[in-house]
């Protein structure tokens, strides 16, 4: 990959996040992400530039700011209190975090760690291992998602072979990296249990993957007028039932995993 | 409005102000009946027997002796000559008027029009059946003889010009007008003395008296000899309630009631006149002294029994001990103590009165939890139990609060928070050392302030049992700038009723703005204090309160009534109202007319007049491009604080006749209502007559950045220097869901109180808020909701994705 310079762009900040890691958190977007995942329902996070969207009432809102790093630590240090209180911190998000200038985010993460500040991550993988290493000493978890686990059908919608996102999470679990597994399940995508669950449920045994945790996330059709805001035309696709949601949740948990439904 | 339209009303629980959950509540058969009966079989209607009572009392006695001793003879008349009511399965005995929901009145305060009886009796809401015998008897005796002794007609013809136009012009409101002055709850001195030992207390003062070398004794004989007075009217109150239930259970002929009967009458032979031996006969001492000092005075705010775990802990422990009590027992007890509070209406109040407090809540407060005398928590199995009730009962009355602290387990405080997000409004919390801190900076002492340290009526800290804290109007801050803005000139009245600070227009700094805010603050509240201070001289003279100052320290010590500066502490409370408007139109001032420069004065002032209609560019700047309070901007929160400061050096501190001391304090009841009404747009881009925000809550739709940051912003105020602020914070149902839910909302609340906030409550948000929120997404800029395993403001969210919500929050609540 290109290797990003300067200032990420930010998209959002948003304070008393409770679905983002333990306790109360704060939730730092970065825009831009290497995939491009076809439900994603953040569309104006996919892109590395500053772009248009158009709100609800018709105005015109300019997506990504940047700040300093020290600006993004005063930031999420107002918080600190609560955070305290509730075993929260700050969570880094996307976009893809991991994808943003390094340097930038290895200082914010070590700057935020001087702070006292509980720092989670919230990636799908898709950057070299090395991206990792950087930031591993001043990270507390991981929010790892896996979107899809057969490896062509991973190119089919993301365009790209999971191959590195699968490595990255192996050599986290090795490295003894705190990591909350996210699986985002799309009815007729990925939530099949013989040709998408149980292979990565395997796979995870053999390899000894190490989670803290697993959450299911149902799809939802949240990011639909997002897309009609930049011109874009989503794709739709079916949101899982229920019971299909607890049977996958069951199959994790007589694995001996811990599995939620939700954030 | 007729007798069948106003049973149709009472059937369908308006007068209950809150969501009828159907159900049954209660812990056994005869609460559930009783639960029933308060809340849709009892008619909320006006009680003429006090009136005719005190009518009688007066004319026999008035001119015969002390006012003291005048108020102590028709306290006792009253007591002696009252309807008694005894609805069959009672356990706690004893109503305010002649029947449950039937509310005396006070003309010896404010002496009714025949106006006013219609309002009350045709009015959609807080109505009050009157009867075509009630309208003549006030027609016939009532207004003849009190229309112009009537503390309120007194009042009004000695007021000044100046004080009429504020007040008209909505800049303030004035509790004494309908109301005496009260906001006092009990302490624990009634669990360990009866009215007959009172009485003893004070005859030994009357004994000792040197009339060579005190040369206030014959005025303190007075007091005690009022005194006296009513302490024989409280312990006649037992002894009649006693003989009815024994002659009762002579002829009845259903053998639970008969023994019911007999056990109120056991009861009722011990207590008020003796200290209680039991639990039973612990609560309903706190009854009878709580319809006793209810029906001497309007008092505001009722009464309320303050830390009321701690002062039965010992009986229930004894009681269950002695294998008298056990907790189904005990809970049945308090159960009915509820259902008596909840038959108890706030007085009918009129005119603007009714607008600053538009409700049936007398706001009777319950503090559990607190801390006990030696500062150790207070936490007991008795506070647990009041959580239970509490739940049970779900009643609108009394108001139940718990006191967090650093020492409160933490058990507690999510038990409290479970009940909490069920979202009906109770309990709220609030911060115990805070509270002391508060207190102590008004210069109670440390034991005074753990011991007595408590939170009643809206949110006031106070020292139960040894403070007389009088409320005594709001002020309308935000008003103080557009009477600035105007030159003194008030839009809603027609008239010059400010000060002229000089024409706006030609301000050239923000300063200037500043200084002129200062000048015309300064000026209302020297009025608003000047018309305080002829009130509360009125009230010294005229209206003694002998029993609330029997049972106030250090009245009888001094042989000084509580409403002339006996109680050990004096305070009086001036409420401001609408902080947040002010901070943002201050903002909006400085930022865009000074230092942005992206409109002029003229143009803001023109924009304000015409309620933005034509300015969509200023609307715009000053509502979403400028610092706002309620989102910890260190901009807005700064100019927060320099108002905080202004009103502390302009209001507080100052002294009063009976000695007292002025104090800020942060709460609107309903007031935010109407001086959003009395007001034109202001700066910030609020639209003319909307309603202010409540409490110290953000304006609607400026806190943009969730419920920490609000804290954030709120936790700047000096609440320490308060005497309380109130905080509402709204959730929808799934955002405060499950384990995690509670875990967010105590760190929410313990962040809050370590930072020193006084108060907060949580409300939670039904599918009618949703509703409003598509409408106007404007006001609901900060409405988070749970969405699919995570949450996300509404307004984020598209149409149909909102009423998917709004479908699911009300399955939610079902």
């Amino acid at each position: 990959m290109i290797e990003p310079q300067g200032t990420p762009l930010v998209f959002n900040i948003q304070k008393f996040s409770i679905h983002d890691g333990p306790g109360i958190r704060t939730t730092i977007f970065f825009k831009g992400c290497p995939l491009s995942c076809p439900w994603c329902h953040n569309p104006e996070s996919q892109g590395f530039e500053t772009e248009m969207i158009r709100q609800a009432n018709g105005r015109m809102d300019k997506v990504g700011n940047t700040y300093s790093v020290a600006e993004l630590v005063k930031k999420a240090a107002q918080d600190v209190i609560f955070y305290d209180r509730s075993g929260g911190g700050v969570t880094l998000s996307g976009g893809e975090v991991m994808a943003q200038n390094i340097e930038y985010i290895t200082a914010l993460t070590q700057q935020l760690q001087k702070k006292g500040i509980h720092v989670g991550i919230d990636t799908s993988g898709a950057v070299p291992f090395l991206r990792f290493e950087k930031i591993l000493p001043y990270t507390d978890f991981f929010l790892y998602d896996v979107k899809v686990f057969d490896k062509k059908k991973h190119i089919q919608y993301m365009r790209i072979d999971n191959s590195e996102i699968l490595g990255n999470l192996k050599r986290l679990s090795l490295s003894g990296a705190v990591l909350y597994l996210r699986l985002i399940l799309i009815d007729g995508v990925n939530t099949d249990q013989e040709k998408d669950i149980l292979p990565l449920l395997n796979w995870l045994k053999r390899e000894h993957i190490q989670v803290e945790k697993i959450h299911l996330l149902p799809y939802h059709t949240l990011g639909k007028d997002k897309y009609m805001g930049l011109g874009k035309t989503p794709v739709l696709f079916r949101v899982p039932e229920t019971d299909v949601l607890q049977k996958i949740a069951r199959i994790f948990q007589e694995a001996g995993y811990n599995t939620i439904i939700g954030g | 409005m007729g007798e069948a339209a106003l049973k149709e009303r009472v059937k369908k629980g308006m007068h209950t102000e809150q969501k009828i959950v159907e159900g049954q509540w209660g812990c056994t058969e005869r609460i559930k009946r009783l639960r029933e009966l308060s809340v849709h079989g009892s008619m909320p209607s006006i009680s003429m027997e006090r009136a005719v009572l005190m009518t009688e009392a007066y004319q026999k006695y008035e001119g015969t002796c002390s006012s003291p001793v005048l108020r102590g003879k028709a306290f006792y008349y009253l007591m002696a000559h009252r309807t008694l009511y005894l609805e069959k399965g009672s356990l706690i005995v004893g109503e305010k008027g002649d029947r449950p929901w039937a509310a005396p009145t006070f003309p010896e305060l404010c002496c009714h029009t025949m106006k006013d009886f219609d309002n009350m009796n045709n009015r959609e809401r807080v109505f009050f059946k009157v009867t075509e015998q009630d309208k003549q008897i006030q027609r016939d005796v009532i207004i003849p003889y009190w229309q112009d002794r009537a503390m309120m007609a007194r009042m009004n013809a000695l007021l000044p010009e100046e004080w009429k136009k504020l007040f008209a012009a909505g800049m303030y409101t004035e509790f004494l007008q309908q109301r005496g002055p009260g906001h006092t709850v009990a302490d624990g001195k009634i669990y360990e003395k009866g009215y007959g030992d009172f009485l003893a207390e004070i005859q030994n003062q009357i004994d000792s008296l040197d009339y060579n070398h005190d040369l206030q004794a014959l005025q303190k004989r007075e007091e005690w000899e009022g005194m006296k007075l009513v302490c024989k009217g409280m312990i006649l109150l037992g002894k009649r309630y006693a003989a009815l239930a024994r002659s009762m259970a002579e002829s009845a002929t259903d053998l639970q009631w008969k023994k019911d009967l007999l056990d109120i009458a056991v009861t009722c032979d011990i207590v008020p006149e003796h200290k209680p031996q039991t639990f039973r006969q612990a609560v309903q001492m706190y009854w009878f002294t709580h319809i006793g000092v209810t029906s001497e005075m309007n008092n505001w705010d009722a009464y309320s029994p303050g830390k009321f775990d701690q002062y039965l802990e010992p009986f229930y422990e004894k009681d269950m001990s002695d294998g008298r009590l056990n907790y189904e027992s005990a809970k049945e007890i308090l159960e009915a103590l509820w259902i008596q509070f909840n038959n108890q209406p706030a007085p009918p109040k009129v005119g603007i009165t009714l607008k600053e407090s538009a409700t049936y809540t007398d706001f009777c407060n319950l503090n559990t939890g607190a801390l006990r005398p030696d500062g150790t928590s207070g936490v007991s199995d008795v506070s647990y139990l009041i959580l239970e009730v509490m739940d049970e009962m779900r009643l609108l009355q009394p108001s139940s609060n718990v006191q967090i602290s650093q020492k409160s387990p933490e058990i507690f405080l999510r038990k409290a928070l479970e009940i909490s997000r069920k979202g009906w409004g109770q309990p709220a919390f609030y911060n115990s050392e805070a509270i002391i801190q508060e207190l102590m900076y008004l210069g109670k002492s440390l034991d005074d302030a753990r011991s007595s340290g408590i939170a009643s009526g809206c949110v006031e800290a106070g020292t139960a049992g040894k403070e007389a804290y009088v409320l005594t109007g709001y002020l309308n801050i935000p008003k103080v700038l557009e009477l600035v803005l105007n030159r003194g000139y008030d839009a809603y009245t027609g008239a010059f009723v400010g000060v002229d600070t000089g024409d706006p227009l030609t301000f050239a700094s923000y300063d200037e703005v500043w200084q002129a805010f200062l000048k015309e603050l300064n000026y209302v509240v020297d009025v608003k204090i000047a018309g305080n201070n002829i009130i509360e001289r009125l009230y010294m003279e005229n209206m003694p309160v002998p029993l609330l100052s029997v049972i106030t320290d250090d009245c009888i010590l001094k042989g000084l009534d509580y409403n002339a500066g006996g109680a050990r502490y004096n305070t009086s409370y001036i409420q401001c109202v609408g902080i947040a408007t002010i901070t943002d139109s201050l903002a909006a001032i400085k930022k865009n007319v000074f230092e942005n420069k992206r409109f002029t004065m003229a143009e803001l002032w023109n924009a304000c007049k015409s309620d933005f209609s034509g300015y969509d560019e200023i609307f715009h700047i000053v509502s979403q491009e400028t610092p706002k309070y309620g989102n910890d901007d260190e901009y807005a929160d700064t100019i927060l604080h320099q108002v905080d400061l202004a009103l502390q050096k302009t209001i507080a501190g100052r002294k009063t006749p009976k000695g007292s001391r002025t104090v800020v304090e942060f709460l609107p009841t309903t007031c935010h209502v109407y001086f959003g009404q009395v007001m034109e747009a202001s700066p910030n881009g609020r639209h003319a007559h909307i309603s202010l925000p409540d409490g110290i809550s953000p304006e609607k739709g400026a806190d943009i950045s969730g419920p920490t940051a609000v804290i954030k912003s709120c936790s700047k105020l000096e609440q320490l220097k308060t005497g309380g602020a109130l905080l509402n914070q709204k959730f929808t149902p799934s955002v405060v869901a499950g384990q995690r839910g509670i875990d967010c909302l105590a760190a929410l609340v313990r962040s809050y109180f370590t930072m020193d906030g006084h108060h907060i409550q949580f409300n939670i948000i039904d599918k009618e808020t949703l509703l409003d929120a598509q409408k106007h997404p404007e006001q609901y800029e900060n409405l988070i909701v749970r969405v699919a395993g995570y949450s996300d403001y509404f307004n984020n969210l598209d149409k149909a994705l909102q009423d998917e919500i709004i479908n699911r929050t009300e399955q939610t609540f079902s």
